[in-house]
């Protein structure tokens, strides 16, 4: 196979977002990344469901498949069982994955099937034109909730380790290189792996994320998660300790706590922490990073292991004694 | 093997022609085993039948009352049958709400069994006698047999070390033995089923042999029982049979499709009555490389098997009403997407959760018209249940050629009823040609074949092929999005006219019964039976009544409007309010007139020919 490149990837459709879109950059980021990959561009798989994120699957240069409101993850897993060779990406926003597909969603984590989730999540409705979404924060204002929201909003990442999922992450549509290394760590994980990625909405949702994304405030608001180090933001100047159950910001260095009593972080270690950390609320920097990477059964794998045990037991399936079986008679 | 002679008996024994047999009792009283045991010895002596299994929704209703009822019909006959017989000769009632419930149904004079051990105070209360009507005249119209069923079963198993339940459990088998007798059916076929139900529990194993034999015995000595009668074997054309019902004959046939089109089956279902039992045969099979998955809704069992239908596979989904309903999206999506898909919808009474395990063929015109936007698709119902293996094969054959989900209508009828089904030749079956295009010079995704108007199957993983497919509409040809309105028009009118092809596939219908003339009846799934029957019984008399059966409801077979035309009159008997009449008086414009019944039972035949021969004076 000769060196594909981002170009290879790319299709002649025109593209609809909107000018300025952070989905801009996460398409940019999987282009650039699927090359990296050595898989064949014909084994690449994206399928998406309705919403404004959904339409990526026009824009790659792959197999792709725009299907209905939530249900992604469900084609998905009937794709990823009858055809273990192609590599699926699912790719959701969070109306599709968090309201109408939550079911589906938290199916395809907690069966563990060898899917890669990109969760967009503007924390709003794009493509119908500006309602609250079940990620917006309680009291937002939209078009359908003009006096503002009275729902609690979904947290995907405490949504997601409560559905077992292998593998979970988060990060920022314009923090390229950090959303790069999250979809090469997804690409070679084995098993559902689910990124929420805060996504830009500049016409309905603007500015949601922006104290994550400013020069001026980024650094005191991210909080990167990177495995067997400790927890520290802010250039270093400050970390997280956990005290008991609770986590509490100290600061480290001169006059600040040793690097020792920081909390080390481990992607391995019980989901409980990770769901800790995702729900440490406003006053604490924002995680971004990979929360969970856990090794277990596979989807698919289990599937076949099974199908091999049957056929070992039962011998290979023969139609003629199928329809043969149990009682039979012969009329002369 | 042959079949077995009956079982010697020095009564006298009465030759019959076709008889009605309903085993009833409570829903913990194994009267679907009875039943089924019995037909399993009917068939091994060479008669043909029909059976119908008609039991409650609720897993175990209270003991004893009139919701708890539980029942198996079947007829049998040296003649060819149609239908489980309309009203039984013969009711064997276990306790007194089985009897209270099914009693209207048994024809005058015929014989009743009544387990007089559970007419008890109690029992009766319940099922709201007053009075015990063994004992009070109320059944001077029937020849009762009254037979405390209960304590001969005790006694049969005492000193067993059984418990008082299980003990009570075996008396289905007491029935069972004494039916096989006074018909004189070959017990050691049952017998050895038995051992292989059991073989993991010997002492329920011992038990029931023990008191089956202990009934065969109790009619052969006792004084209650004058003679035996005989159902001599029926003429059927010669080869390997067994019986088969509809569920487990779309269960073989959906395998065999998988292996005739050499593609991967997977089965996305989510457990739903009537239909769960194919989600549960299919999993039994493992070994024939066939995927089964049991989704997390309707939707996600659809959905997942439109997603193995993209990879190039078999998908098939199974439900029932509720569940196709919750479906109808998905299937919208294989509409646009031109995707081979096959829905198995075992249909049920409805509306809503309607009678779960009662018979209905009220879906008709959801799966035609349910779907947003234009939306044709295939639709193909089998007439009885060893016609599903068939159908099965039909709807494959129609999805992959002409690249549609296809929607095959069962009911709940066909699912479980049972009847006698010679064994397909695997060298008989043809081939399904299920093509994958892998050339990639000149390939445009929604590119069409000119004879059948289907594009091309690309299974992702063919290099040089990427191409992005999905629900919005597509560009005549390249199959990009496209909003153009002509573009669009053009596009609703090739869908439309690609499903009027799949007719041109269609063996000629038959009419049986004279070609034109005074009467024709049109029925279609299972109805087949009783309409058949009926319209022979008319004709027998003289009566010009023919009759039609679609198999294929959409499109419509091309002689339908020829055929229909050389009636005088057209009447359709339908399980629903008259949705195919609706179909035939839009498309033809004929004057239908419906023969309509919704009370969850199949039609009955005598019913059924009073109302054709009302409608032709």
């Amino acid at each position: 196979m000769s060196q594909l490149t981002r170009k290879d990837f790319q299709t002649n459709q025109e593209i609809r977002w909107c000018p300025g879109c952070g989905d801009y950059a996460i398409l940019a980021s999987m282009q650039k990344v699927l090359p990296e990959l050595g898989i064949a561009r014909e084994k690449v798989v994206f399928i998406s469901g309705i919403g404004c994120s959904s339409r990526f699957p026009y824009y790659m240069n792959t197999y792709g498949f725009h299907t209905i409101h939530g249900r992604a993850p469900a084609i998905a897993t009937g794709l990823k069982l009858t055809r273990p060779d192609l590599q699926v990406w699912v790719v959701t926003g969070d109306g599709d994955a968090l309201s109408i597909g939550g079911n589906h969603l938290i199916h395809v984590l907690r069966r563990n099937v060898d899917v890669k989730i990109l969760l967009f999540n503007n924390r709003i409705y794009g493509l119908t034109k500006g309602q609250y979404s079940p990620t917006s924060e309680a009291g937002k204002k939209a078009k359908s909730t003009p006096y503002g929201s009275i729902d609690a909003p979904f947290d995907p990442i405490r949504l997601a380790l409560g559905a077992g999922a292998s593998f979970v992450a988060r990060s920022i549509d314009v923090e390229a290189a950090h959303l790069q290394g999250v979809l090469h760590r997804m690409a070679s994980h084995r098993g559902a792996a689910l990124v929420e990625i805060f996504q830009n909405c500049n016409v309905f949702n603007d500015g949601a994320f922006v104290t994550l994304t400013e020069k001026a405030s980024k650094a005191r608001s991210q909080l990167h998660l990177e495995h067997g180090k400790p927890l520290v933001f802010e250039d270093g100047k400050k970390g997280i300790r956990l005290n008991g159950l609770e986590p509490e910001i100290v600061p480290v260095g001169d006059g600040g706590v040793p690097e020792s009593e920081l909390l080390v972080w481990d992607e391995k270690a019980q989901p409980a922490l990770a769901f800790l950390l995702a729900g440490m609320g406003p006053a604490f920097p924002t995680p971004i990073g990979i929360f969970r990477a856990e090794e277990r059964a596979v989807h698919h794998e289990l599937d076949e292991a099974l199908q091999r045990r049957v056929t070992e037991t039962l011998g290979d399936g023969d139609l003629e004694k199928l329809l043969g079986t149990g009682d039979t008679w012969t009329v002369p | 093997m042959g079949i077995p002679p009956p079982d010697s008996s020095t009564k006298p024994s009465r030759v019959l022609d076709t008889v009605t047999i309903r085993f009833c009792g409570d829903s913990g009283d194994g009267m679907q085993l009875s039943g089924g045991e019995f037909s399993r010895a009917s068939a091994f002596a060479g008669n043909d039948l029909r059976t119908f299994p008609d039991f409650p929704a609720e897993i175990r209703a209270p003991a004893g009352t009139l919701a708890g009822v539980s029942g198996f019909q079947i007829q049998f006959s040296s003649q060819p049958v149609y239908t489980p017989g309309d009203r039984p000769d013969v009711l064997v009632a276990m306790n007194p709400a089985a009897l209270r419930s099914n009693l209207a149904d048994l024809r005058p004079g015929g014989t009743l069994i009544v387990n007089t051990g559970a007419f008890v105070a109690g029992n009766l209360a319940k099922a709201g006698y007053l009075a015990n009507p063994i004992e009070d005249g109320s059944l001077d119209a029937f020849v009762v047999h009254g037979v405390d069923i209960s304590k001969l079963t005790e006694a049969a198993l005492h000193g067993s070390g059984l418990s008082t339940k299980e003990i009570a459990r075996s008396k289905n088998m007491f029935a069972l033995g004494l039916m096989l007798w006074l018909y004189q059916r070959p017990t050691e076929p049952i017998l050895r089923h038995l051992q292989q139900r059991f073989a993991k529990k010997p002492e329920i194993l011992a038990a029931n042999e023990k008191v089956l034999l202990a009934g065969h015995a109790f009619g052969e000595t006792a004084e209650l029982f004058a003679g035996t009668y005989v159902v001599p074997p029926a003429r059927i054309a010669p080869g390997r049979y067994r019986n088969v019902s509809g569920n487990q004959a779309l269960a073989m046939g959906l395998i065999a499709a998988a292996k005739l089109s050499g593609l991967k089956g997977f089965l996305g279902s989510y457990p739903i009555t009537p239909a769960s039992d194919i989600l549960h045969e299919l999993s039994r099979h493992k070994n024939f490389g066939f995927t089964t998955f049991q989704a997390e809704d309707e939707i996600a069992a659809v959905s997942s098997a439109i997603g193995a239908a993209f990879g190039g596979n078999l998908g098939i989904t199974t439900s029932s009403g509720p569940g196709i309903a919750l479906k109808q999206e998905a299937i919208n999506l294989a509409v646009m997407a031109e995707l081979p898909l096959l829905v198995i919808d075992v249909q049920r009474g409805g509306p809503s959760t309607g009678l779960p395990t009662k018979t209905e063929q009220a879906d008709l015109l959801q799966v035609l018209f349910g779907r947003n936007g234009e939306s044709p698709l295939p639709v193909i119902a089998p007439a009885t249940p060893s016609e599903c293996f068939n159908a099965a094969l039909e709807a494959v054959r129609i999805a992959v050629r002409y690249m549609t989900p296809v929607i095959l209508l069962s009911d709940g009828s066909l699912a479980n009823g049972q009847e006698p089904w010679k064994i397909p030749e695997i060298a008989d079956l043809k081939p399904i040609d299920a093509p994958k295009r892998t050339k990639a010079e000149g390939f445009l995704p929604y590119e069409r074949d000119n004879t059948t108007l289907a594009r091309s199957w690309v299974a992702p993983g063919t290099p040089g092929l990427e191409h992005r497919i999905g629900g919005l509409e597509k560009d005549f040809l390249t199959g990009s999005v496209s909003y153009d309105p002509e573009n669009h028009e053009k596009m609703v009118r090739v869908r439309a006219e690609k499903v009027r092809r799949v007719a041109q596939d269609y063996a000629p219908l038959e009419v049986e019964g004279p070609p034109d003339g005074r009467l024709l009846v049109v029925g279609w799934g299972s109805t087949y039976g009783a309409i058949r029957a009926a319209a022979a019984q008319l004709r027998s008399r003289g009566l010009p009544v023919s009759h039609v059966h679609l198999r294929n409801l959409n499109p419509l077979p091309m002689d339908l409007g020829g055929i229909l035309q050389r009636f005088e009159k057209v009447v359709v008997p339908e399980l629903n309010l008259g949705q195919l009449s609706i179909i035939l008086r839009a498309r033809y414009l004929v004057d239908a007139v419906g023969i309509n019944a919704v009370k969850g039972k199949p039609l009955q035949v005598g019913d059924l020919a009073a109302r054709i021969e009302e409608a032709l004076s």
